[in-house]
């Protein structure tokens, strides 16, 4: 049905908040996120369902988008009583139904648990993983079926729509988005307001044009998934934020460019699109408020660059991705797509929009710090026990992140960096990590909080490795356009390369520096300017660690290959042989006491360190080799 | 998209609601990505037939066609595998061993990433990221992704992978 006006969105709004989520049903909300139909939840939900078919039992099943914690997938929320489960296998779908739905009891072994020995927590309000979230962007991730519009509308969907279109001028929602200093969740941090200002007071010769609103959702940084969430678990918040833009700045199309890697984010999308059309909140006279705005999507093609604003309209046009200089902007006429002033924002923010507009900036504002308000999601991975998506109020400090809601580190082993803001941001070390987190105190210690990725490394990562990751990434990313990025990037692992294979000279990590400080100074776009960054921050923070593979040719996290001098010890070695099987290259040696290695057959290939059951082939610096003159002592 | 079916393609429909405020050149030449996707759907690379049917089609000169099908890595000039198995060689998999579990599939059938076997029946792939760090390391199979791989279940994909053939 098509709502032809705002009071009928009202009732709307009234009949489906009595209906949808009913308190006198039982429900079960399953996550069906990428992550939790990776371990398989699509099998769970069929499973519950036949078996609460079978047993005549009523239940609402409501299959959700992330719920976050994605390690522990596929989870499930029980409701009214509160009962989290996670690692939910099919099997287990009578006890769920049984003991939980129809008894009231939770089922044990489906439980939460903080580690093997601890009491298993049943309710969702125990979890240290949600405790200390609060969920703005996130707000109806892990509630509502992102595929059934009514589910949004249910939950207050639209509402925001509903106050801007009712009772407030465009200029009225510009003023609240400006007074509540969004600051772009897309990476730099630049204020929502002023952009959209800038978008709106755009004119172009010669009459009016028609403005674009682009919702950004190229989200390429390895280890970043806060969009993707947002766009499959909740696409009309997506889609609600960008009519509160259009309207705000007279936008009258919309374009959305999704990344081709995530297919459930194109499908859901597309779904909610066509949903919201069908009801008349997107396409001509809106609500009957004479408002148009349609919305398109478009599909990546798998190039990182096209994250940068000037190479995605580029993608959009059907060109090359190449980025240009600017100005002029996207919001300036001859900027955006096709030439016309185009207002260009991260999924996220949007998603941050609604919320403004219905509660006020101050509320907004009294959310997080007094430079960064609101929240900010995270994707926590790496070598952390709960990995998944966070979203926490801006100022909270890394260490509550990872140790309070991450539950610390994988197996009990030592913390010693985390990194932040994808390839092009920086590596944060022990020392910072009770400082609390926004904009600005990232970029202060070298860092950056770019689209929110937060990588946990312990002491088995080796940071030159960690750098040398980053920069091949970016690297084979670099679209070529200019030669600082092309050339220095390449330059840089080359370098890297050698330290990292045991040919580092002296020399080389002052060589790294100054091309790294070239590359950033002189690189036309984002990617060219932060590529160099994780290896400025690790050379700042681990230098020592550089040095040890230049000068004593040793790994301590034993991740290079080709590093270190291996030996046997003699008292731990139980003579079992399996290293002197390993070894391809007969380095290591039989005698009739025990084995040993001998260095000058020894390739360093690891072959042996890894076949050894009692760790007795230990790996340490190199023994310094010097020519001494015959003759002289 | 097959090849002959570029011939009908309806520009106007294909680019959707913006087609309004575009020259009929914006249009075409917008098209060209969203044309990509759609041959490649169908033969899992892009033909050179299909190449040349899409730049008549939509007047741009066939090198340009094939500049910017190039800078896409998505992309592909040569037919692919039956299978696509992709590994993900993001940050959080790196760190958790992406390498090993890469390094493993590439012994067992004998190619190298970005390579397919000699009978057609698997393409080794590495992408960037899946978006499913929380799972890390993560392989996909296709379309199914696979995540937490242990080495066992590398022998598990790859015995899957094989039958499948």
């Amino acid at each position: 049905m098509t709502l032809k006006s705002i009071d009928e969105l009202k009732a709307l709004r009234a009949r489906l908040e009595k209906e949808t989520f009913r308190d006198d049903v039982p429900r079960i909300r399953a996550c069906c996120g990428t992550a939790c139909t990776a371990s398989g939840s699509g099998k769970v939900m069929d499973a519950l369902a036949s078996e609460a078919q079978r047993r005549g039992a009523e239940v609402d099943i409501v299959r959700t988008g992330c719920q976050g914690l994605c390690q522990k997938g596929p989870v499930m929320l029980m409701e009214p009583q509160g009962v989290f489960y996670q690692k939910v296998r099919p099997e287990h779908a009578p006890w769920l139904l049984g003991y939980t739905v129809l008894g009231g009891v939770p089922f044990r072994q489906g439980l939460y648990r903080d580690d093997i020995l601890s009491e298993p927590k049943a309710h969702v309000v125990d979890i240290p993983f949600y405790q200390k979230q609060l969920r703005v962007a996130l707000r109806n991730n892990g509630k509502i079926d992102p595929r059934n519009i009514h589910h949004y509308i249910a939950v207050g969907g639209y509402a925001a729509l509903e106050k801007a279109l009712s009772s407030m001028s465009p200029d009225a929602v510009l003023d609240e988005v400006d007074k509540a200093n969004l600051r772009g969740r897309g990476g730099a941090g630049f204020p929502a307001g002023k952009k959209w200002r800038h978008t709106k007071n755009a004119g172009i010769a010669g009459g009016r044009a028609p403005k674009f609103v682009i919702a950004n959702g190229d989200e390429g940084d390895p280890g970043a998934f806060m969009d993707r969430a947002v766009m499959e678990g909740d696409p009309h918040s997506l889609l609600e934020g960008m009519l509160l833009c259009a309207y705000a700045i007279g936008g009258r199309y919309g374009l959305i460019y999704v990344r081709h890697e995530y297919p459930l984010a194109v499908k859901n999308l597309g779904i909610a699109i066509k949903q919201a059309g069908e009801m008349g909140l997107l396409g001509k006279n809106i609500l009957g408020r004479g408002f148009d705005f349609t919305v398109d999507i478009r599909e990546g093609a798998g190039a990182f660059v096209c994250g940068e604003s000037t190479a995605l309209i580029a993608s959009l046009e059907g060109e090359r991705g190449f980025p240009r200089p600017r100005p002029p902007r996207l919001s300036e006429p001859g900027g955006g797509a096709w030439g016309y002033p185009s207002n260009l924002n991260n999924i996220e923010s949007y998603a941050c929009v609604p919320p403004i507009v219905l509660n006020g900036p101050d509320w907004f504002r009294s959310i997080g710090t007094e430079g960064s308000p609101g929240t900010k999601v995270f994707a926590l991975t790496g070598k952390v026990k709960n990995t998944g998506l966070v979203e926490v109020p801006m100022g909270i400090t890394l260490r509550e992140i990872i140790f309070d809601i991450g539950g610390g580190i994988m197996g009990g082993r030592k913390f010693k960096a985390v990194q932040t803001g994808g390839p092009s941001g920086g590596c944060i070390p022990e020392a910072y990590l009770d400082m609390p987190v926004d904009f600005d105190s990232l970029t202060k210690v070298g860092s950056m909080m770019g689209s929110g990725g937060l990588v946990v490394m312990d002491e088995d990562t080796c940071m030159v490795d960690v750098a040398k990751f980053f920069l091949s990434f970016t690297q084979s990313e670099s679209c070529g356009k200019c030669p600082p990025c092309r050339i220095g990037t390449y330059q840089m692992l080359e370098i890297l390369n050698r330290i990292t294979g045991g040919k580092g000279t002296a020399g080389d990590l002052e060589r790294l520096e100054d091309l790294a400080k070239q590359v950033q100074a002189a690189s036309l776009c984002g990617l060219g300017q932060g590529a160099p960054t994780p290896v400025l921050s690790t050379l700042r923070y681990f230098r020592e660690e550089y040095e040890e593979h230049v000068h004593d040719k040793f790994c301590r996290a034993k991740v290079c290959k080709g590093l270190g001098m291996f030996t046997i010890d003699s008292e731990e070695c139980f003579l079992c042989g399996l290293c002197k099987e390993a070894c391809a290259f007969d380095a290591v040696k039989e005698t009739r006491r025990g084995f040993y290695i001998d260095q000058d057959y020894c390739t360093k290939c690891k072959a042996c360190y890894q076949a050894c059951p009692v760790g007795a082939v230990k790996v340490g610096p190199a023994a310094k080799k010097t020519l001494v003159r015959e003759g002289k002592k | 998209m097959k090849t002959e079916e570029i011939e009908k393609l309806d520009i106007d429909k294909a680019i959707g609601t913006v087609s309004e405020a575009l020259s009929q050149s914006q249009k075409k030449r917008g098209l060209l990505i969203y044309a990509f996707q759609q041959i490649q759907k169908e033969y899992n690379y892009l033909p050179e037939e299909a190449l040349r049917a899409l730049s008549k089609k939509l007047d741009v000169p066939l090198s340009d066609v094939y500049g910017t099908a190039s800078f896409y890595k998505h992309f592909y000039f040569n037919p692919r595998g039956k299978n696509i198995v992709c590994v993900c060689v993001g940050t959080a998999c790196h760190v958790r061993g992406a390498d090993n579990v890469l390094a493993k599939i590439e012994e067992d059938f004998g190619i190298k990433e970005g390579e397919t076997t000699a009978d057609m029946s698997l393409t080794l792939e590495t992408v960037g990221c899946v978006g499913c760090c929380g799972l890390a390391p993560v392989v996909s199979v296709n379309e199914e992704v696979v995540g937490e791989v242990t080495p066992k279940k590398v022998s598990g994909i790859i015995g899957k992978v094989k039958a499948a053939k």
